[in-house]
């Protein structure tokens, strides 16, 4: 077995990150030949629309954005948005740390790269990120009336925080009109011909509560 | 691919003298129905148990007429938590999961994690292993581009070649199945190496099929790319520009069909693809029209890599000798007390990355997909992402189905070439 042998270099880019921002950049790493750059939160849609359109970076390409929380509970959980320039073929992973037992709160990229909306909605949907200033900050993969928490936190229990008899209890209790939301509804102004105990229901909209 | 050249000979009423194509009889204009009509918005609920939804996507679209004013999808219905369940396994335990997510092509995201983890752990491949690796994904684009074909001809209505590309669909999952054993879950890899190498006289059929296979896409070329009804129901619908194709993260065939040269293979090259010689067919105009053009010409180069790697196929161990990732033979773990206790521990405890995080991104048939591996250094992950496709480019379907017709959401939606399986995980 031969290690790969990678120069541990960092991106050029953090030296000009650091000159640009300051104390913003709160430290690099380069981890199996990937350059990681840690920022703060309050700056970070300042750096990342600054990596985007400074023609010396052009990180014109954003290939993900997800989220990580480690076991360990003294470690942050961490906002991760993977960049791509696609002419200088270039990479970049930006995290934004955050502390797990406060509220996540970051600012959206949407304004940025409009390939941004289903993976913040993803990332809100799984984690509870709560990204400001995007336009539809839905459930994506959950419905919308998933009342049982966010999925990939690690708090969560692999089977659900209910019990399988609450689950099935409420999956049977399901209200298929609440499979269009009101908005939806509005577009043939079907919800004024609805009956009026099921416009009661779906303004309810909710299925069950955490207890 | 630099001008189109085909749409100039047709002189049929569906293309204007600019050969391009006349929506006019089918458009809705407002002015002409504004007397009398009353112009009330209709909702259409498609899905999510449609066969044209390729699975079980819901869109639920707001009308004028036929023109479609909003598209709102909804996915989910497939949901499986592969990433929650992934934190609960093994790495080598992954390798099945990711069968499950983009299951038309099983191989190619088999060799994705695999590269993920070897990235994490530094390991470097014997020469047979990536050669192998390379004709898993490049069977694993056939059989994925050759299945879009088949059921985006039947969209659209073109029957015929259907049964052509299923008939070349069923010869290479026939190699897939003598090779792997299976046709759909091959679970091929391992970390470190592969499940099994290939069978003795496998090449042959390899051969054979590279060698017969480009006549099908012959005749399936002859009935599409010219047939006006084809080129109708294709051309100038569903555009994505160069630029709204690179702010919308798009990948793979729907990238390159705007126009933007990128192939992860090429660009950042994995399993040596830089030392094979094929070439990246870029589109001009980012329609279905562009994409059909990008996937018809990546099945040949696929055909050409294929043979390549078949001529560069020497015998050699398929496995890095390494008793941190791969099981020592069952002879010497009887034998041996060193190579008794790597069995032992290998079966008991599992591959133990060194704390720390890799992105592998590789080029799979839909696009880039990407295995982000956080590591602890404990033998299950901390964090394994996923980035899916097909998931980002169906994220672009509002944006492409905006102000077109309602036939062409289905033709908009098939161009996607989505797999449900992978855009719920």
């Amino acid at each position: 077995m031969t290690a790969t042998a990678e120069p541990a270099a960092l991106s050029p880019s953090v030296a000009r990150l650091r000159a640009r921002f300051g104390e913003a950049i709160l430290g690099a790493a380069v981890v199996c030949g990937d350059t990681i750059v840690h920022v703060a939160n309050g700056q970070a849609h300042d750096i990342l629309a600054w990596l985007r359109d400074d023609p010396a970076e052009q990180f014109n390409y954003l290939t993900d954005i997800t989220a990580v929380e480690y076991r360990d509970p003294e470690l942050p959980l961490e906002v991760v948005y993977q960049l791509r320039s696609l002419d200088r073929k270039a990479d970049l992973r930006v995290k934004i740390p955050l502390d797990p037992t406060k509220d996540l709160e970051v600012a959206t990229v949407w304004d940025l790269w409009k390939g941004a909306d289903w993976l913040e909605r993803e990332a809100y949907d799984m984690f509870g990120v709560v990204f400001t200033g995007h336009p539809d900050l839905r459930r994506l993969l959950m419905w919308e009336t998933y009342v049982e928490g966010y999925p990939l936190r690690k708090s969560f229990p692999l089977r659900g925080h209910f019990n399988r008899a609450e689950q099935t209890r409420q999956a049977l209790g399901a209200n298929p009109e609440a499979h269009y939301s009101m908005e939806e509804l509005s577009i043939a102004e079907a919800y004024t011909e609805l009956p009026a105990d099921m416009r009661e229901r779906l303004a309810r909209g909710e299925r069950g509560v955490l207890r | 691919m630099s001008s189109r050249t085909v749409e100039m000979e047709l002189k049929t009423p569906t293309l204007d003298a600019e050969g391009r194509v006349r929506h006019a009889p089918l458009g809705v204009s407002n002015s002409a129905y504004d007397d009398g009509v009353d112009s009330e918005r209709m909702l259409v609920n498609i899905g999510p148990q449609h066969p044209a939804t390729h699975g079980v996507l819901r869109l639920v679209l707001e009308l004028e007429g036929e023109t479609v004013l909003r598209c709102i999808p909804h996915i989910g219905y497939l949901h499986s938590g592969f990433e929650k369940l992934g934190e609960y396994r093994q790495y080598n335990q992954l390798i099945p999961l990711t069968d499950r997510t983009d299951y038309l092509s099983p191989m190619a995201n088999n060799v994705g994690l695999a590269l993920a983890v070897e990235k994490l752990m530094g390991i470097e491949l014997t020469e047979r292993c990536k050669v192998l690796r390379v004709i898993a994904c490049e069977m694993s684009r056939v059989i994925s581009h050759i299945v879009w074909l088949g059921t985006t001809g039947i969209d659209l209505g073109a029957y015929t070649p259907f049964l052509w590309s299923f008939q070349e669909r069923e010869r290479i999952y026939d190699l897939q199945e003598a090779w792997t054993g299976a046709r759909l879950t091959t679970s091929l890899t391992r970390v470190g190496g592969l499940m099994a190498d290939i069978p003795e006289g496998w090449e042959d059929g390899l051969r054979e099929f590279c060698r017969t296979f480009p006549s099908t896409l012959d005749e399936v070329d002859t009935m599409f790319t010219r047939n006006a009804i084809w080129i109708g129901r294709t051309q100038d619908v569903g555009v994505m520009s160069r630029e709204d194709a690179i702010n919308y993260s798009l990948s793979g065939p729907m990238l390159r069909a705007s126009g933007v040269d990128y192939d992860v293979r090429k660009d950042r090259p994995y399993l040596d693809y830089e030392t094979y010689d094929f070439d990246v067919p870029v589109g001009e105009h980012g329609d279905i029209y562009d994409r059909y053009t990008v996937r018809m010409e990546e099945m040949r180069q696929s055909t050409r890599i294929l043979e390549q790697a078949l001529d560069r196929l020497r015998p050699g161990p398929i496995n890095v000798d390494d008793p941190r990732v791969i099981l020592p033979p069952k002879s010497r773990a009887m034998s041996d007390m060193e190579a008794m206790i790597y069995h032992f521990k290998q079966v008991m405890e599992g591959v133990k990355p060194p704390a720390g995080e890799a992105y592998m991104g590789i080029e799979n048939p839909k696009g880039e997909l990407g295995y982000y591996m956080v590591s602890d250094g404990s033998a299950k992950p901390v964090r394994w992402r996923i980035r899916p496709p097909s998931f980002i480019n169906i994220s672009a379907l509002p944006h492409m189905c905006e102000g077109a017709l309602l036939s062409d959401v289905i033709a908009i939606n098939a161009s996607v070439d989505i797999v449900m399986g992978e855009v719920d995980r």
